[in-house]
Formats: structure tokens, sequence, C-alpha cells
């Protein structure tokens, strides 16, 4: 498969290399280091936060919804699953069932969004946000768990939403059949990417949800 | 198709009539890794001298001192600009944008990067960070007056545009993780059969050791440029001290990606050394595997000397210690590389052309700055000398003296290949003693004021410092005149007749065997290799 060598020919009709689906990959798996490496910074800053204020952010921690943050695990850690399993299905040439759970997949990330937007819109109505009227009776340290928690989770959305629109492009280049089984590759590398979303997330919810001891 | 393919592959047809667009969109628009190189080789000119234009205007004041051209907010607009043009524009993308596009593809016998396209994107992304940061200067609230390096809690209170600034600096930083990333695919994917690791052009081996650290460091930065962003608009609390955020943190983040950069600049012009002296004394390298590994080896202990910066902030004594410890081991491999070079020109036949005169000139002014930089890296001697001009000094010696020279000294050993024309040789040795003379004399002055005390980043000072800063003031003139006459040699040349060989060095790695300027697709047949990449027959 990866011998066959598509010429392409650019604008200039300059020819350029055929497709190379192992750089594509290496290029992928080096992309996602660097997004390891980026919310790696603020990994590095919740923890400094979090050793100075430990007592503060296990208080602040309560007012997040355990329930909202559980779903949208269930979620998100569903869709990774649909996401490989469709890719195996368009492998297999199962082009419809593969659509129906790429589908399944874009929809399980809307609704992550969606219960998201309650999340924080319910937040924002007790005050709870940058400079918002309920920030100034609160600890340094709470405003600082706050702080992280939309600047972090806010992140990882915008991580989602990416992907979301990442899906879009594959699901129309499979229906136009420009993804196929002999030429996958961009669908494994947004698979990838959604898998990142999803470990990233993993991390994100214990510590943001399940510091608190009851 | 066909026919097209046959008609591009043609090896007597220069890449710059090859094609089918005319004008500036057949630059614009193009995928070619040489063209991309030259438009940022014009790009980064064009920021380099705006950069100097700033500095020549500091110097300028600091000739009478006092409030004579400029007060003190302005001549802290001026550092800021000149630093963030400098590091961000010029010494950082430098020699990777322009000679790794260029060159690397070529020297390891492939006919592109991995990724063309987003190549390109990568250029637009430079360009428009660039604009971004030129932008700041011009909108309301004025230039950013923080100084590069953004230090919270100022950076978050001052008025001034350091949002805009940031932004361009992040922008600048996803140019850079592209261009990475490219280049470590296609050192993986497109070398040459034959080219084993331990036969990659000593260029490649740096390009590849900076190439990790623009993946793996310039993320950090990415975040925390973000933070200061989201601080000022949004009134997050991270770094501010009012809100209980840490402002060291914010310089351990910042450092964590601003110190390995220091590799990403250095590193490259270190590959350069290995290519042009090998050249020059006609002879093998010597020590291949070590200058190889050096570079490996300096790419991953700077990931890990960034405290550095921090001895006088406040952290802790344990941590200053194992800090200035690994300071002190980055000097090693950094030692391996200089006594290597100097042992390849020792028998060597050596032929003192322009490019080699660059070379030779950047050992001394390097190894001045290496030395300095053991003395800030030693804890007390940094607590005496932190902030004072032998920092400014240091740094100057080992970017400008190191990158920047060596910019310029490829741009002299590459330029017969990149636009198949020969300059004046004896004008660009001219320019190099004048640039090297202006250079010492601008900035040897600042290590003895900064010793007798001399704090960096003031306007003015007292009287006792004048006759250096005098001194100082007119090696700027001498080195800008160097550098005008130089860009005037290459500007005069590529108008000129004189038309280069294809290998006018005698150089051995395979940029060599392509014609001057090469062909659209590099090679009429990828090469074969069987032998390292300096071997001579």
């Amino acid at each position: 498969m990866s011998n066959e060598s598509e010429i392409i020919v650019t604008q200039n009709s300059e020819m350029h290399i055929h497709r190379d689906d192992e750089a594509s990959k290496i290029g992928m798996w080096l992309f996602l280091f660097t997004e390891l490496l980026l919310f790696g910074g603020m990994f590095i800053l919740y923890a400094a936060y979090r050793f100075m204020f430990s007592d503060a952010f296990s208080i602040a921690s309560i007012r997040l919804d355990r329930i909202i943050g559980s779903v949208n695990t269930i979620i998100l850690l569903t869709s990774s699953l649909t996401v490989v399993l469709s890719i195996t299905a368009l492998k297999r040439n199962q082009k419809k069932f593969a659509i129906f759970l790429l589908l399944f997949t874009m929809i399980c990330g809307l609704l992550f969004l969606v219960n998201k937007y309650f999340e924080w819109s319910a937040k924002i109505q007790h005050g709870i946000y940058p400079k918002g009227p309920e920030m100034a009776n609160l600890p340094d340290g709470e405003v600082m768990f706050y702080g992280l928690y939309y600047v972090m989770t806010g992140l990882h959305g915008l991580h989602v939403l990416v992907g979301l629109i990442f899906f879009t492009f594959i699901l129309i280049f499979v229906l136009k059949n420009k993804i196929t089984s002999e030429n996958i590759q961009k669908f494994e590398n947004s698979g990838l990417y959604w898998h990142l979303v999803d470990i990233i997330w993993i991390f994100l919810f214990p510590l943001f949800y399940l510091i608190h001891a009851y | 198709m066909m026919e097209n393919a046959e008609l591009v592959n043609n090896p007597d047809v220069s890449f710059y009539n090859s094609g089918s667009r005319k004008g500036i969109l057949s630059w614009l628009l193009s995928t070619d890794h040489k063209r991309i190189g030259i438009m940022y080789l014009v790009a980064m000119i064009i920021f380099f001298l705006t950069g100097m234009t700033l500095g020549f205007l500091m110097r300028l004041e600091m000739l009478p001192g006092a409030r004579s051209l400029m007060g003190a907010q302005t001549y802290n607009e001026l550092f800021t600009l000149h630093g963030v043009i400098m590091i961000f524009l010029f010494i950082i993308p430098g020699i990777p944008a322009v000679f790794g596009n260029f060159f690397l593809p070529i020297m390891i016998g492939a006919k592109d990067v991995s990724f063309p396209r987003l190549n390109l994107m990568s250029w637009y992304l430079y360009i428009a960070g660039g604009l971004i940061v030129i932008l700041s200067l011009l909108t309301a609230g004025g230039p950013a007056d923080t100084g590069w390096t953004f230090y919270v809690p100022y950076s978050i209170r001052t008025q001034s545009n350091v949002s805009l600034a940031v932004f361009g600096a992040f922008v600048l930083g996803f140019a850079s993780i592209l261009t990475g990333l490219n280049f470590i695919t296609t050192i993986h994917r497109l070398r040459a059969p034959g080219m084993k690791w331990f036969k990659m052009p000593l260029f490649a081996w740096g390009l590849y050791s900076t190439a990790w650290i623009q993946l793996l460091a310039t993320p950090v930065i990415g975040i925390t440029l973000l933070l200061i962003i989201l601080e000022r608009f949004f009134g997050v609390g991270v770094f501010d001290p009012a809100l209980g955020g840490d402002p060291l943190l914010y310089q351990h983040l910042f450092w964590i990606y601003s110190h390995p950069a220091v590799y990403i600049m250095i590193l490259p012009a270190m590959g350069l050394v290995s290519e042009i002296i090998p050249t020059f004394a006609k002879k093998n390298i010597f020590g291949y595997v070590p200058i190889a590994i050096s570079s490996l080896a300096i790419a991953f202990i700077g990931y890990l000397v960034w405290g550095h910066h921090m001895f006088s902030s406040g952290i802790s004594d344990t941590s200053r210690v194992i800090f200035s410890l690994l300071t002190f081991l980055v000097a090693v491999p950094s030692g391996v590389k200089v006594f290597n070079w100097v042992a390849t020109l020792y028998k060597g036949s050596i032929d003192l052309r322009a490019p080699l005169l660059f070379v030779l000139s950047f050992i001394v002014i390097f190894s001045i700055g290496g030395l300095t930089g053991l003395v800030l890296g030693s804890l007390n001697t940094d607590i005496h000398l932190t902030d004072t001009y032998f920092v400014v000094a240091h740094f100057h010696y080992v970017m400008f003296g190191g990158m920047g020279l060596l910019f310029f000294g490829g741009l002299h050993y590459w330029f017969p290949k990149m636009f198949g024309k020969m300059y004046n040789e004896r004008i660009a040795k001219t320019a190099c003693i004048l640039f090297v003379i202006g250079f010492n004399s601008l900035y040897f002055p600042m290590f003895i004021m900064g010793y007798l005390g001399m704090p960096r980043r003031y306007y003015d000072y007292l009287p006792q410092f004048k006759p250096y800063h005098i001194i100082s003031t007119v090696g700027s003139w001498i080195l800008i005149l160097g550098i005008l006459i130089m860009i005037f040699n290459l500007v005069k040349a590529l108008r000129g007749k004189e038309k280069a060989s294809m290998n006018p060095w005698g150089g051995t790695t395979l940029e060599w065997t392509v014609s001057s300027p090469p062909p659209l697709e590099n090679f009429d047949q990828i090469p074969v290799i069987t032998k390292g990449p300096y071997e001579r027959e």
C-alpha cells in the first residue's frame, strides 16, 4: 500500500513527492508530542499551585459537578472506542458502518461540548469566573483553582472542537471515496488526535473533579 | 503529465526558470523548498536590518547619555523591540529556515522536504507573526516596553501593547514547531539510499538536534505566552501575585523554552562550521561521530539548564547548585566541537577564502562568549554580574557573534550555489574584517562596564562609564559599515555577470554535485551514497 505512489501535480505543475504514509504518521506523532508539552506547561502550573494551596483546591473542587464530569468522561471514552471501530470498519471496506460509527463519534464530541457549556454557564451564573462577583470573596487558592479550571478545560474544549472539524472533513472525504481502505492515513491521524484529546481529559477529570475526599 | 515531468526534470534549467507561474505568484504559491528558503532569506534580512537600526539608535543614545536622543520610555520600547525582532524573527529561525530549507533536502539527497505544503504554511505563519510584532508598534498603547522576556507582573499591568507582541511571538512559535516537525520527518524518511545516520552531513545533524528542541520546547512558551494574554484580557490569575499567582513560575516556564532556544540558534550554526572547515582545509573532518553526538548532547543538556537565568530571582540553593553544575556540563560538548574543528584545520591545506574567514572569526568570538558564559554560570560571580552589561556582552558574543556571524558566513559559502553568481571576494573579506573589528569594539567594553557595575536597560549612565560607551558606539558604526558593505557586495554580485561554477570551493557534500543554482527537482537521479560526507578521493 505504501509503495503505491501517486503523483501530485501542484499549482505550479511542479512534481512532488509521492504519498508517504509512514512520514505522515511520524509527522502526526511529532505533532502530538508538541500538544502534550503544551498541556504539560499547564500541568506543571497545576502541580505547583496545588502544592501551594492544597486545602483550597480540595474545597473549591466540591463546587464542580461530579455527575456531569463523569458523564463526559464516559462519553469521551466511548467516542474514542467508536472512532477506532470506524477506522477498522473502513479498512474492511464496510463503508456504511464506518460512516455510522464516525457520526456516532462526532455526536459524542458534540454532547461533550454541550455538557461543558451547561457546566460553565452554571458556574458563571453563580458569579464564579475570572473577575466575577463571587471570586472577590474567595481565598487566593480557590481563585487559582477556578482560573486553572477555566483555562485548562477551555483549552481542552477547543481541542475537542478542532477534532470535530477534522472529523467533518474526514466524513466528507469518506463519502466522496477520497478516503478508502487503501488510503486511510488521514483518518488514522485524526483518530490519533482524538485519542490525545481523550487522554488529556482522563488527567483533567480526576485532577479537577475528584480531589476532594468526602 | 509525463511531458511536463520531463520538462521539469531538466537538470540544465535552474529552479528559478521552472514552473508554470510567473512573477510574484511563482514565489508566494510555491512549495519548492528552495524558493521557500529564498523567501525566508529576503524576509529575514529585512527584519535583521530593522533590528539593527533599533540597536544603532540605542547605541547613539548612549553616546552622550542623559535625555539626548530619547527618554526612558522610548529606550525601553527600543530594547524590547530590538530583542523581540532579533531573537524571534532572526536568530531563532535564521539558519534552519533559510539554509535548512534550501540545503537540507539537497544535502541528504532528497527532492524536497516531507511536507512541502506545510513548509509553505510555516513561511506564512512566520510572516504573519512578524507583521503582528511590527503592528504592535503602530497601534494604540504603543510598543511593548517589558524587554523581550515579558516578565510578569509588569507585562500584565503595563498599558503598552504587550498582548499583540506576545501573540506575534506565539504565531512565530507555531512556524518554528512546524519547521522542526518537517525536518525531523524529512531526515527520517528521505535520506538517499546508502546514507546511513553517520554518513549524513554534519549540518543535517545540527538541524536534526535543533528540530527536536523546536518541537519539544516551543509549545511550553506557546502556552506561557497564551496565559499572559488570558491574564491581560480576562483577568485569569495564573501568574499575578495580586491573585495569589507566583511570578517565579512564569520565569521557569519562560526559560524552559527560552534557554533551549539558545541552542536552537547555535546548533545549526555549529553544523555550518562543520561544513565550511573541511571544505577549505581540503581534508576530511576530524572526529565526525563526536561532533554529531555532541549536537545531540548539547540539545539534551541544554534542555535542563534554564534555572541559570534565575540565580538571583530567589530559587532555592539546592536548585541553584544543580542548575549551575548542569550549565558547566554544556561546555563539554561545546568544547568537543571546537577542538575537533581546530584538529581538522591542523595539517590541512588551508585555503583562506571569505567563508573560512567568517568561521575562524566565529571560533575566536564564540570562545570569548562561551568562556564568559562560565563566569555567569557560577553562582558567586553571577550574583555580582547579573543584570549588568556583562550579560549583554556575553549574549551578543554568543548569539550575534555566534549565529549572526555564521549566518553571514553561510551566506557567503552557499551564495554561489543559491544564486549561481560569484561575489567579489576581496570586498567580502574586507567586510568580514570590519565586522569583527566593529563587533569587538562594540561589545568588549561592555564586559568591562558590566564588571564595574553598569546596569543593563538604562538610557543613561554615570560619568565614569563615558569612555567605554564612546568606544562601544564607535564600534557599532564600524560594525554597521561592515554589514552594509557586505550586503552591497552581495547585491552587486546578484546583478553582476560573473557566474559561479558547480563547485567553486571544492566541497564534497551533495549540494556541490548539482548545478548552480540547482534544478527544480534537485537531482536527475537520486544519488546512492557509498562514502562519508567529507571523504576525498
